[in-house]
C-alpha cells in the first residue's frame, strides 16, 4: 500500500491541484467521503461543497461546485466545475453573492424557475464564506 | 504610364493598408497568446475526462447506454465552428467546405443531415450552397468563450440526442496545432467513442460507483459532449488568431513588396520627367542662338 495518495483536481479552465497528499475528505452526493491510500477504486458524484486535504501535517480547504471524482490506485482524480482555494477566495464578494441570492429568495415562490438557481448560488456563496473562514 | 501624382497616390494607400494590416497581425498576435493558455489549460481536464468516460464505456458494454452505443443512421446533425469575423486566411473557408463535403458523401448513409453553424462566416458560406440544411446559427460567441457558453449548446445538442431528433452529431472545427498550423478536423461527438488504444488491465477490478452506476453514468456523459466542445470552442479560437496573425502577416509583407515597385516605377518616372524637361530647356536655348 502506498503511502500517499496522487491528488490531480482540474477545472475546464486549468489545473488546480497537482500534489501529493497524506488524506482527503470530499462532499460526495450521498454524504462526505473520507480517502485514505490503499481506498477502493471509486467513481462519484460531488455536491457544491467542501473538499479539504492533508498534506504534511497541514489541513487545506478548497470549495468546489459539481464535478466527479475518481479514485483509481491511489491516484485521485477531481474534475469540477469550480475550485477555490480557502486564500483565494473573495470574502466580500461571496458575501455580496449570499445576500443577493437571499433577497431574491424572500422575494420568489418555491414554484419559480429561478429558485433553484438562487438556491444554489445561495449554497456556492455559504460554501465559499465557510471554507474562507478557515484560513490558516 | 501613370503620371507621378498617380503613383504617389497608390503609395500612400498601400501604405495606409499596410498599417492596418500590421495593426491586425499585432492584435492577433496577443489575442493568440491569450486563447492559446486557454487552450493548453483546458486540456488536462478534457483529457482526465475522456479518461474516466473510456474506462467507464469498456465496463459499459452490457448495458448500452444509448450515449455510447450507435444507433440507427437516419439523422444526422453537423455541428461547425467558423468564425464571425473574416480576414484570416482559409480557417472558415476550409471547415466550411469540409462540411459542405461531409453532406454529400454521406447523403446516402444518413437519410437526413442537419447542420447547426456557430460563426457568421460559416452561415455566409454555406447558405447559398446547402442553405436548407441548416437549422440554427449561433453569432458572437466566438470571441469570449466561456466554460457556460459550451453548456448551453452542449445541453441543446444532448437533449436532441435523448429524443432521438438526432442518431450521431459530428463536430467539425479547425484543431489548433501550432499558430501557422490549423487543420480542419471532423470529430464524432455522439455516440461517445471509448479511446481504444489503452486497454486496461484494471477490467478486473470492480469499480464502486456512488449512488449509482447508473446515475454517475447519466451525469458524466452530457458533461463529456459539453467539455468536448468547449475545448474545440477553444482550439478554434486560438486557430482562428493564428490564421489571422499568418495571413495579415503575409498581407503585410506583399504591401511591403507592392510599396518597392511602385517606389521604383515611382523614381523612373520622375527621373524621365526631369529628363524631358532638361531636353526641352536645351533645345529651346538651343532654337534662340
Amino acid at each position: 500500500m502506498a503511502e500517499k495518495l496522487k491528488l490531480d483536481m482540474v477545472t475546464p479552465y486549468k489545473q488546480v491541484l497537482s500534489e501529493e497528499v497524506d488524506e482527503l475528505t470530499l462532499p460526495g452526493l450521498v454524504g462526505e467521503l473520507g480517502i485514505l491510500p490503499g481506498h477502493t477504486p471509486l467513481l462519484t458524484t460531488l455536491r457544491v461543497g467542501e473538499m479539504s486535504y492533508k498534506k504534511g501535517g497541514q489541513h487545506f480547504h478548497v470549495a468546489v461546485n459539481w464535478g466527479y471524482v475518481e479514485i483509481d490506485e491511489d491516484a485521485v482524480t477531481v474534475l469540477v466545475d469550480t475550485a477555490e482555494k480557502s486564500d483565494e477566495i473573495d470574502l466580500a464578494r461571496a458575501k455580496a453573492a449570499m445576500g443577493r441570492a437571499e433577497q431574491a429568495l424572500k422575494t420568489m415562490s418555491q414554484e419559480d424557475k429561478s429558485y433553484a438557481i438562487m438556491e444554489r448560488a445561495l449554497q456556492r456563496a455559504l460554501i465559499r464564506i465557510q471554507v474562507a473562514g478557515k484560513m490558516r | 504610364m501613370p503620371s507621378l501624382k498617380d503613383i504617389k497616390k497608390r503609395i500612400g494607400s498601400v501604405k495606409n493598408t499596410q498599417q492596418i494590416t500590421k495593426a491586425m497581425k499585432m492584435v492577433a498576435a496577443a489575442k493568440l497568446r491569450r486563447a492559446q493558455e486557454a487552450a493548453v489549460a483546458a486540456r488536462p481536464y478534457a483529457q482526465k475526462l475522456h479518461k474516466v468516460v473510456s474506462h467507464l464505456a469498456q465496463r459499459e458494454e452490457a448495458d448500452g447506454h444509448p450515449f455510447l452505443s450507435p444507433r440507427g443512421k437516419d439523422r444526422a446533425l453537423v455541428l461547425l465552428l467558423t468564425a464571425d469575423r473574416g480576414l484570416c486566411g482559409g480557417f472558415n473557408a476550409n471547415p466550411s467546405k469540409e462540411a459542405e463535403r461531409f453532406i454529400r458523401n454521406n447523403s446516402e448513409g444518413y437519410a437526413h443531415i442537419d447542420l447547426m453553424i456557430i460563426g457568421r462566416k460559416g452561415r455566409d458560406f454555406l447558405r447559398n450552397r446547402v442553405g436548407d440544411k441548416i437549422t440554427k446559427v449561433y453569432e458572437d460567441i466566438t470571441g469570449n468563450v466561456t466554460f457556460k457558453t459550451a453548456q448551453l449548446i452542449g445541453e441543446d445538442i444532448v437533449l436532441k440526442y435523448e429524443d432521438e431528433t438526432y442518431d450521431a452529431v459530428y463536430l467539425i472545427y479547425n484543431a489548433f496545432q501550432s499558430a501557422v498550423v490549423q487543420n480542419v478536423t471532423v470529430e464524432q461527438l455522439l455516440p461517445i467513442q471509448a479511446q481504444e488504444e489503452e486497454k486496461h488491465e484494471a477490467d478486473s477490478v470492480d469499480y464502486l460507483y456512488e449512488p449509482s452506476r447508473g446515475e454517475v453514468l447519466a451525469d458524466i456523459l452530457p458533461k463529456m459532449v459539453e467539455v468536448q466542445l468547449f475545448r474545440a470552442l477553444l482550439e478554434s479560437n486560438a486557430s482562428e488568431q493564428g490564421a489571422r496573425m499568418s495571413a495579415m502577416d503575409s498581407a503585410s509583407r506583399n504591401a511591403s513588396e507592392m510599396i518597392g515597385k511602385l517606389t521604383l516605377q515611382y523614381n523612373r518616372a520622375r527621373q524621365a520627367a526631369i529628363t524631358k524637361e532638361l531636353m526641352e530647356i536645351i533645345s529651346g536655348a538651343e532654337s534662340i542662338k
